[in-house]
This record gives structure tokens, sequence and C-alpha cells, in this order.
């Protein structure tokens, strides 16, 4: 039973980092795969996404730091008094060493610290919050920084691996600390890996090595593709999604006894809009309630609720809205969480430029 | 639980070309004009809230006619 129920732990931030270039999905490039069966209007309306950001130089890791710089200062946190560094992504700066080292060091943040990378996707925020959540407590640590999105892909040829005009790129910044008296954070976490190959890049990790191979294409389901792109079966993530995430929200509500319908926001992993659209309809919420930032931004992966929540929520959601936010994906996996704000500070959205790439840590 | 002529209907109202007399348990829907992933996508929505049921893109990749994806929705109750 994965339920989780932190109390003395409060949402004290969020902000969120994107490149600065805005590619149309009205007007696709040679570098985007857009599907010879629809026009451009017709992806747009169909998924939702207008546009996204990207960059061929900001990763995850830049997005993020900038992000996290911004809500630091928002905060007025110290930054000695950071005491973990969470790194959520599936696109790592490197295969190794962990990014939330690299990102101690960039941010300036005490030796003191406990880092580490969690390599998780669409439900990565809420696995990232409820694992900094478990680390506070009276005697434990008294502030953790949660990086978390995608960005860059470990792997493309310009030209040849062409963009997946549904993604977008954003690293998310979420600070959670200690707080005696908050009513905390409830939730509901569930796995199914016997989806494993639902979402998959097969090359590159140590079961299929990067070989000579890897870059041949072969058929997927009429699309040619190689070995080190991600690929997805639709039908079946969209299937998992109508009905994993509603049954969460709704788990999560019995197990804690509350009536979901009385959140005032409901934050969930930005997919597609048909996904979307149904999960909501399923849970019979009305539209006022349900923000989505896909049109503009896409889908982000882990980044895409704290997105959410800091493109259209900022100004109105800092203190005394209950939030119930819920991310599934690739895993398959996913989880509810919900909590009160609280005085929470929400960061002005942090645009990147491609010159802001990291440097320094770089060999 | 709904009849193959229930679901039949149902099935023709994820279509907005098509006009629904000509859909019987019978139809190669994979040869329907308008069919598309997306279209796919409705299928499934469709026998998410009548049946409760989660189709995989498999189920609708082996199922050659309406009635073959009946019986894998019924399969699966």
């Amino acid at each position: 039973m994965a339920f989780l129920d932190f109390k003395d732990v409060r949402i004290a931030g969020i902000s969120a980092g994107v490149p600065n270039t805005i590619s149309s999905n009205l007007h696709p490039t040679a570098d985007d795969k857009i599907s010879s069966d629809y026009s451009p209007e017709e992806y747009v309306k169909t998924t939702g996404v207008k546009e996204r950001r990207t960059s061929d130089s900001l990763t995850t890791a830049d997005l993020g730091y900038y992000a996290a710089e911004q809500l630091i200062a928002d905060l007025g946190w110290d930054k000695n008094e950071i005491d973990a560094l969470i790194f959520v992504s599936q696109s790592h700066d490197y295969i190794l060493p962990a990014t939330a080292c690299i990102l101690q060091d960039r941010l300036g943040l005490s030796k003191e610290c406990y880092a580490f990378d969690g390599s998780i996707g669409c439900s990565g925020w809420v696995y990232g919050v409820s694992t900094a959540a478990s680390l506070l407590g009276e005697g434990k640590m008294k502030k953790v920084l949660l990086i978390c999105g995608d960005a860059k892909k470990r792997f493309r040829i310009s030209g040849s691996l062409l963009r997946d005009p549904l993604f977008g790129s954003a690293g998310t910044a979420t600070a959670i600390e200690y707080a005696e008296g908050e009513a905390g954070i409830q939730c509901h976490f569930g796995t199914d890996g016997s989806g494993f190959d639902a979402i998959i890049t097969p090359d590159g990790g140590s079961r299929s090595p990067f070989n000579p191979h890897s870059l041949d294409f072969e058929d997927v389901d009429g699309k040619q593709m190689c070995r080190m792109e991600t690929r997805m079966k639709g039908v079946d993530v969209f299937s998992f999604g109508i009905t994993t995430a509603p049954k969460s929200v709704r788990k999560c509500a019995e197990h804690f006894g509350f009536d979901y319908l009385d959140a005032d926001y409901f934050i969930f992993h930005q997919a597609n809009m048909k996904m979307n659209n149904m999960i909501a309809k399923k849970l019979k919420l009305p539209e006022e309630k349900v923000p989505s930032c896909m049109y503009c931004f896409g889908n982000t992966s882990s980044a895409s609720i704290p997105l959410t929540i800091v493109s259209e929520l900022r100004g109105k959601c800092e203190n005394g809205k209950q939030f119930i936010c819920c991310g599934f994906g690739v895993g398959l996996s996913w989880g509810t969480i919900r909590f009160t704000s609280n005085n929470m500070i929400v960061s002005n959205l942090v645009e990147v430029d491609d010159s802001q790439a990291d440097k320094k840590y770089v060999i | 639980m709904k009849s193959l002529s229930e679901f039949v209907e149902l099935f023709a109202e994820q279509l907005e070309e098509t006009d629904a007399s000509e859909i019987t348990a019978a139809t190669v829907f994979h040869d329907l004009e308008e069919w598309s992933s997306l279209i796919g996508l409705s299928i499934v929505a469709m026998v998410d809230e009548e049946f409760d049921v989660a189709l995989k893109g498999d189920d609708l990749k082996n199922s050659v006619t309406i009635e073959d994806l009946y019986n894998k929705v019924v399969a699966k109750l």
C-alpha cells in the first residue's frame, strides 16, 4: 500500500526555467518530426501543443540551475542551509557522475549536502516531492531542493534523428521545508513494470549497450527509428493514462478521507490534450480547476506539473489553495500528491538563453 | 453487459465522417477511409468508459472486424 502522509512539511516555493527559443508546431522545420498524416493545424488541434521551448545546448541541469537560483533568491534562503539536493530527470548531464553532485557545486551549496539523482519520467515531480518530504522532520533535515525536468536529449543527430513536436524542454526547482504545524503532504504511488516497453529507449543502457547497429533505422509501427531513440506505444500509454490517473486520485482521496472535488486545483502531468481531457472528464472536474500549459510548452515530462503552476497559477494560488497533483507515465509509474499552499513562493518564469549553457563542468 | 449491436453503435459514434448505417459487426475497421490512430484512441476511451476495460494497441492491431474487437473487450471483462 503505497500511501504516505508527511506532517509538518510544506512546499515553500516553485520555479521553472525554459529555453527562450520557441519552436512553433504551426511552422515545423526540417528538424521536427510531424507525421505526413496531419497538417500542422490538425496536429496542433489534436495534441493541444501549439509550440514548445527547445534548445540544442541547454540541458535539464542548466534550466534547473537558473530556476533554482531564482527560487532561492525569491525565498531568501541561505544556501548554506540547504541540506539536500535531489535531481530527478531522464536527461542527466553525464552517464556518470550524478548531475545532483555537479549542481551542488554549481549552485554553491554546502559540502555538507545530501545529493543524488533519481531517474524517472512523467511521475518524477511527485516522486521527488515525496522523497524530499521524507528527509524532513524534527531532528532531521530542514530544507530540501528538488530540481526536476527533461530537456536536451542524450542523443540527437540534426537532420537525421528528428525532434518530436509533442515534447518541450523545462527544468524546475521546488523548495520543500520542515514547518511545524503544517498539514503536510498526502501521497499515493503505484508502479507497473510489465509496461516497461510502453515508452523505452532500447539501446545505450547496460541491457543493450550502445553498438554500431544502434544507429540503424528499423520499422517501428510504420516509423523509421533507431534504437537510441525513445519509442512509445501510443495506444497503450493512452489507455494507461486515462485509467490509472483517475484511479490514483480516487485512491488518495479514499485513503485519507477527503472529497477530491473540494480541491481548488488539479494539476496533471501534461501528456497530451486528448488524454488530459479524458482524465478530467472521468473525475468530473470543472475546467477552471484544471489548468494546462501544454499549448505553449508541450509535454515537459517531470517538469510539467511545477511548470503548469508557474505559468498558469502564479499570483492566484500561493495561499490556502488545495492542490491535487498527479504524474503518470514511463515505467509505468504514477503518483498523486495533495497539499495546501501556505505562503508558497511562485517565481516568475525564468527564460534561459542558449549562451547560458554550462561551460565550467565540461571536459 | 452491452450487446454486440450496442458496441457497434458506440463504435460508429466515434466516427465523424462515416455514416453510422455503413457500420456493422463485420466492418473491417482498419479499412475505413477515416480510420486513424486518433480514432483508435477514441475507441479506447469509449471502451474504458462503457466497459471499464483498458484496451492495448495490440488489441486494436489484431482485430479485423468490429466483432473481433468486441470479443477482445468481453474477454477482458
